[in-house]
């Protein structure tokens, strides 16, 4: 059952395939609107949902 | 000579006796295959997410997606979701093939295709598609010099030619002697500069230009009063092209030839699979570079070639010092990836096309290598000097599209080898014609507008391409398999 940690990698497609949940400006951090602060957000969750699978599967599970 | 020539000029120099001396580096015998073009597949965490990072994230990467957030606004930030989704796919694809490469012997995604099947129709296909997918690319990045060489003391595009001459004739020297240990070391160099000169960039230039919400409400502003109006935000029509754009390319990012080298020198699975996970470092970098785009619109930087907004963006910037670095870090940033690509591709020539002249593995097939390797770079040097720059972006971009069209007979048939060979080829042949004409009817822009039953539909090529081709080779597979159970009957 450890197979089915890889399933937390579609979140990232999801997250980022859709662009009109992202379409927009607010709100806004630091001056970037939400459609650019949201995508490069994905970057470091994408990172740590990776780091995650890794840890928690084998080498041999795919 | 300005301090920015000098300080490019010392950087170029520098690395070159570095790409020479790689060839000592774990003394080993150059003269096999294995390991002048997969460095002995002894690479570990660290040297593999230098080289990966250093080939992935090229000079021309550096370039081009700035200049297209600046041309085009949004659409142009299809390079983030581009370079995220690709790591999930990186995990799963490539952890298997490195698992079924490593049991083989396979040093090409042809390989593995050639044993998978047993079709060498199929074999050359895939290899030549890898190698005319790579061409232009390697082309790509000695535009990306070249726009550095021009910036430089304020040279003409046309007086940048001899040093860029120069620089690749090192390049195929070293890359020649030591191999894909060339690039790894100078992988080093290159990631070094790159990420102080983008680290610095994202620093100093945003607060000098006013802080971000002033740059995005600017750009908004001359991107609506532009010609050919865009958006700092999609259009709805866009949104299917975005997402196109985005997955289509992360499917094909590691069928790369360069992608499949660079991979296949990994000494683990492991060495892999960590490297997924901490790879996606370098595209948060590619994210604040994009955004350099707006930079330079509210910087009020105005050009009729966007490939130069980096370029003269470091130099409005920056001290002059700092801009050599700049140009440096874009110079190497070009050479790793271009040395991996010949690399990729002389090797696809040596062990797939050509391998009736060389059998197995032999010492003949690693001269063969070596000297198509150099004769790549020199058709990719040629290909400047007489193909006008929009023409070569057009090939990479018709390249990319091509080379998603491997996918089904390489990446499927990692998992299932349901699909039958003359199927997959026919797919390949269908997928090949699609994106030519489809690139064709749109002037060569990456996406094509498909009008079916009333409505109409833009779409990225690549990505339209590959579903006519898993539609023939899956339609084809069952008509097969259907006629030769008749057959037995």
């Amino acid at each position: 059952m450890r197979r089915c940690w890889y399933l937390l990698l579609i979140l990232p497609f999801v997250g980022t395939l859709l662009p009109p949940l992202y379409n927009h400006a607010r709100p806004a951090l630091f001056g970037m609107p939400f459609f650019y602060w949201y995508q490069l957000a994905w970057v470091l969750v994408t990172a740590a949902l990776l780091g995650a699978v890794v840890a928690l599967t084998r080498e041999h599970d795919v | 000579m300005s301090s920015s020539a000098l300080i490019l000029a010392i950087a170029v120099l520098a690395v070159t006796p570095i790409g020479f001396l790689a060839a000592r580096w774990g003394g080993a015998n150059l003269r096999s295959l294995e390991q002048w073009a997969l460095g002995g597949r002894s690479f570990g965490t660290i040297v593999s997410w230098f080289l990966l990072g250093g080939d992935l994230y090229t000079a021309y990467t550096f370039v081009a997606v700035p200049a297209l957030v600046y041309g085009v606004g949004a659409l142009g930030f299809f390079a983030v979701p581009y370079a995220t989704i690709a790591y999930p796919v990186a995990l799963v694809v490539l952890q298997r093939f490195w698992g079924i490469a490593n049991r083989h012997g396979y040093m090409t995604a042809a390989d593995f295709v050639r044993d998978l099947y047993g079709n060498r129709t199929l074999e050359i296909a895939v290899a030549l598609t890898g190698v005319f997918a790579a061409l232009p690319y390697i082309a790509l990045q000695l535009i990306g010099m070249r726009a550095v060489f021009a910036q430089v003391g304020g040279l003409g595009a046309g007086n940048a030619l001899p040093a860029l001459t120069i620089a690749f004739v090192l390049l195929a020297a070293y890359t020649y002697t030591s191999g894909l240990r060339a690039p790894a070391m100078i992988a080093f160099v290159k990631d070094t500069l790159i990420y102080a000169t983008v680290i610095a960039a994202i620093v100093v230039i945003p607060a000098k230009l006013g802080g971000w919400a002033h740059i995005f409400a600017v750009s908004d502003a001359v991107l609506a009063r532009r010609p050919h109006p865009s958006s700092i935000y999609l259009a709805p029509t866009q949104y299917f092209a975005y997402a196109t754009m985005a997955f289509g390319s992360a499917l094909s990012l590691f069928i790369y030839p360069h992608s499949i080298t660079s991979v296949l020198a990994a000494r683990s699975r492991a060495v892999i699979r960590r490297n997924a996970a901490l790879l996606p470092v370098y595209s948060l970098l590619l994210g604040f570079l994009a955004l350099l785009g707006y930079c330079a619109i509210a910087g009020g930087i105005v050009t009729n070639d966007a490939t130069n907004i980096v370029p003269l963006l470091f130099r409005q910037n920056f001290p002059d010092w700092f801009a050599g670095v700049a140009y440096a870090a874009i110079v190497i940033g070009a050479l790793v990836p271009a040395a991996i690509m010949c690399i990729g591709a002389a090797n696809l020539l040596a062990s797939n096309v050509f391998r009736e002249f060389s059998p197995e593995r032999s010492p003949v097939e690693t001269r063969n290598a070596k000297v198509m390797t150099v004769a790549i770079a020199a058709f990719a040097l040629l290909f400047i000097f007489f193909v006008p720059v929009p023409f070569a972006i057009d090939f990479q971009l018709l390249g990319g599209a091509l080379m998603l069209q491997i996918f089904p007979a390489f990446v499927l048939g990692l998992w299932t080898r349901w699909f039958h060979p003359q199927a997959l080829l026919a797919g390949w042949a269908f997928g090949l014609l699609a994106s030519c004409a489809m690139a064709y009817e749109s002037g060569f822009t990456s996406n094509f507008t498909l009008r079916l039953l009333g409505g109409s539909l833009t779409g990225f090529i690549a990505f339209y391409a590959l579903l006519l081709n898993m539609l023939v080779s899956t339609a084809l597979t069952l008509l097969l398999r259907t006629a030769r159970k008749a057959a037995h009957e």
